[in-house]
């Protein structure tokens, strides 16, 4: 059986079992279609956070910005998997007890103000679409890796499958299909892994691997040292050191955490379970889920940059890179296990030139000093692998390992798993805004059980149309968008929430003035950077560390508006009246996990 | 309903404690040892990785999990000590 055969049957079976998930569970009432029916166990619930959570950006991209940086860029694995600690002390429990649908629906009640959650559901909006056009792009860019149909038509397979499941099954729907998702991901994620980590490492563990011995040199020497070592002899930078500012770092991953505590998809999913503690198991066995992934991240990275680098220079294996040949044009025209090369070539992630025509691919480092005079001596005029893109890294690792068919097959349905998951849960974070907290709450508070479902309904497939058309024409910089949502969530939902349960005293005019300045002020500081509303040409200052405040880039600046909104809030509430005695009354019963019961609707 | 009040805040007071414990410990493994203390423990490996290193790409998820499963026990225990579990 052909390698498209096989993905294409893959993938199939994987979508013929969501569709059948989503017809067995479909959703009858409001509370089905927003919170499951708050009937979830909280391990199933734990498995389906970890979909929901772990979107195209973990399973695609994250090893692949590891493997190219190195130990700076371990605040993705950090501030992905803290944000969870935050969630489960700080947020979880309170919001489960408060036993509404919609996290807007907290802020205008705590804050008694229509107004608050009027600009909750503004944030929480801005936050989920910019966040939904990464897993749209996901989509394309895998189906027309692996299906050989063009991204577009893949964009609207993909399209076509969420609105299938999460339209009709609504939470409970796509509850159950995140769970089949997780499973499918999960293995398509570890499985070349392990045999990634055998090969190379001679230890089936990946997370022990990383830190063992490096096999195919007979075991003399660590795989980190290993791996520090050849990258340094093509003159990139040393794979384990810290090369970046340590205050950068530190904003940077605390803005991860926080706006991951923030992100209302994934805070919904703790709406769903029946009780205030298995609202608190259920963010620990999240993270159990997503630490089987996170923790193989880096081993996949660090291994898959010295797998592709000795693909390069066959000689690095055994001993000097340079004291080898590199590879040659014929071997990669020839040699049918370096096909892949060949195969990205042309999608365009993956791009070479033998620019000093001698019939070999120099891959090094061509910025750096010392690697230009070795350049100079040998006859080379610059770096010949002339692009390799990030995101190519896991959905290629399996053929670049040489790993079976069936692998290469399963990689594909888990990136998908991974994108589809993810944008299921954002978009029902966007239509229970636009039903419940626009129409019901504000437009038409008297509007029937069976029209806002059919309202929750209508609006999801909107949304859908939205995703679609934003995937089809990105904003000009995809990726820095996703910072945008990280650190919007960071400086409006999780200070106004952590404000909303830890302080009686926060009132609305706080609340509002608080999760305004937070929102202005990080989307100003990142638009002054990356473009005003990412149009590209349009930024004001050169995005780089001088002209940062303090050397806190864009990305990191969500930390700032987070205390900026805290701030705000407690001196606007301190020279404003305190909140009415109902609502310090609302504060104390959230605290306290007795009587949380069945679903409380409105 | 005075007694109530009383020993909710007593139950408040003792979560908050656990919440701060909790949070020290959290802020000391990824920050603390995976970023700003990385060079003082230079000299410590865990098999090819230094110790912060460890911390900064495997260790802080393990602690994250271990403080979340912790916090979930506890706070069990503390809702039955004060009457107000479900």
């Amino acid at each position: 059986m052909d390698q498209y055969t096989l993905n294409l049957l893959v993938v199939g079976a994987s979508f013929a079992l969501y569709i059948g998930i989503a017809i067995w569970a479909r959703a009858g009432s409001t509370a089905e279609f927003y919170a499951a029916g708050q009937g979830v166990p909280p391990v199933l619930n734990g498995m389906a956070t970890a979909a929901d959570w772990m979107s195209a950006a973990s399973f695609i991209s994250m090893a692949g910005l590891i493997a190219f940086v190195g130990y700076d860029n371990s605040t993705f694995l950090m501030g992905w998997t803290g944000g969870y600690v935050l969630l489960a002390l700080l947020l979880a429990p309170y919001l489960r007890k408060f036993g509404k649908f919609t996290v807007p629906e907290f802020v205008g009640d705590r804050f008694y103000s229509n107004g608050a959650r009027v600009v909750a559901v503004i944030c929480l909006i801005v936050i989920s679409v910019t966040y939904v056009i990464g897993q749209m792009r996901g989509v394309g860019v895998t189906f027309a890796r692996f299906l050989e149909v063009s991204t577009d038509t893949g964009l609207y397979i993909g399209a076509t499958i969420v609105f299938a499941y999460a339209v009709f099954g609504g939470m409970k729907g796509i509850t159950y299909t995140q769970v089949a998702q997780y499973c499918v991901l999960i293995t398509a994620y570890t499985i070349p892994a392990l045999f990634i980590s055998l090969q190379m490492t001679g230890s089936i563990l990946p997370q022990l691997g990383l830190i063992g011995t490096y096999a195919p040199s007979g075991g003399d020497m660590y795989f980190l040292t290993k791996l520090d070592e050849v990258v340094m002899e093509l003159g990139f930078s040393q794979y384990t050191a810290h090369s970046t500012s340590t205050l950068n770092m530190v904003f940077f991953t605390m803005s991860l955490m926080i706006g991951t505590a923030g992100l209302p998809h994934v805070i919904i999913r703790f709406f769903t379970v029946p009780k205030v503690a298995d609202a608190r198991w259920s963010a620990g066995w999240a993270l159990v889920f997503i630490a089987l992934l996170y923790t193989v991240a880096p081993a996949v990275g660090s291994m898959a940059r010295l797998n592709i680098t000795s693909t390069f220079w066959p000689n690095a294996v055994t001993g000097q890179a340079l004291a080898g040949d590199p590879i040659s044009l014929e071997e990669i025209n020839t040699n049918p296990d370096l096909s892949w090369i060949n195969t990205w070539r042309t999608t365009g992630l993956l791009d070479f030139e033998d620019k000093n025509g001698d019939g070999f691919i120099q891959y090094y480092n061509d910025a750096n000093p010392e690697l230009q005079a070795i350049a100079t001596e040998r006859g080379w005029v610059g770096n010949e692998l002339t692009k390799f893109d990030r995101d190519m890294l896991v959905l290629a690792n399996p053929e670049i390992a040489a790993l079976p068919g069936w692998v290469i097959a399963l990689v594909a349905a888990g990136g998908l798993a991974a994108a589809l998951s993810t944008a299921a849960g954002l978009l029902l974070a966007i239509s229970s805004a636009i039903s419940h907290d626009l129409i019901k709450g504000s437009i038409n508070p008297g509007i029937s059980e069976k029209g806002e479902l059919l309202a929750a309904r209508v609006s999801m497939g909107f949304a859908i149309a939205l995703a679609t058309w934003l995937g089809l024409n990105p904003p000009g910089f995809a990726a820095q968008v996703v910072a945008l949502a990280f650190g919007l969530a960071a400086a409006t939902i999780f200070p106004v929430l952590m404000m909303g349960i830890f302080s009686k005293r926060i009132n609305k005019e706080g609340a509002i003035a608080g999760m305004l300045v937070g929102l202005f002020s990080t989307a100003i500081y990142i638009f002054l950077f990356l473009g005003w509303f990412f149009i590209p040409g349009t930024a004001t200052l050169a995005n780089t560390p001088d002209n940062w405040l303090f050397g806190i880039a864009p990305a990191s600046f969500g930390t700032v508006g987070a205390l900026l909104n805290f701030g705000t809030a407690y001196i606007v509430s301190a020279m404003t009246k305190e909140p009415p005695v109902e609502i310090q009354e609302l504060v104390e019963s959230i605290r306290v996990p007795k009587g949380a019961g069945a679903a409380t609707g409105h | 309903m005075a007694e109530d009040s009383k020993d909710n805040n007593a139950y408040w007071a003792a979560n908050v404690r656990i919440i701060l414990i909790s949070l020290v410990i959290w802020a000391t493994v990824s920050f603390g040892f995976g970023i700003i203390l990385r060079p003082l423990l230079m000299g410590i490996y865990i098999g090819g990785a230094d110790l912060g290193f460890w911390f900064a790409q495997q260790g802080s998820i393990y602690a994250f999990l271990a403080l979340i499963f912790f916090y979930a026990w506890r706070m069990n225990k503390l809702d039955a000590e004060h009457g107000v579990e479900e």
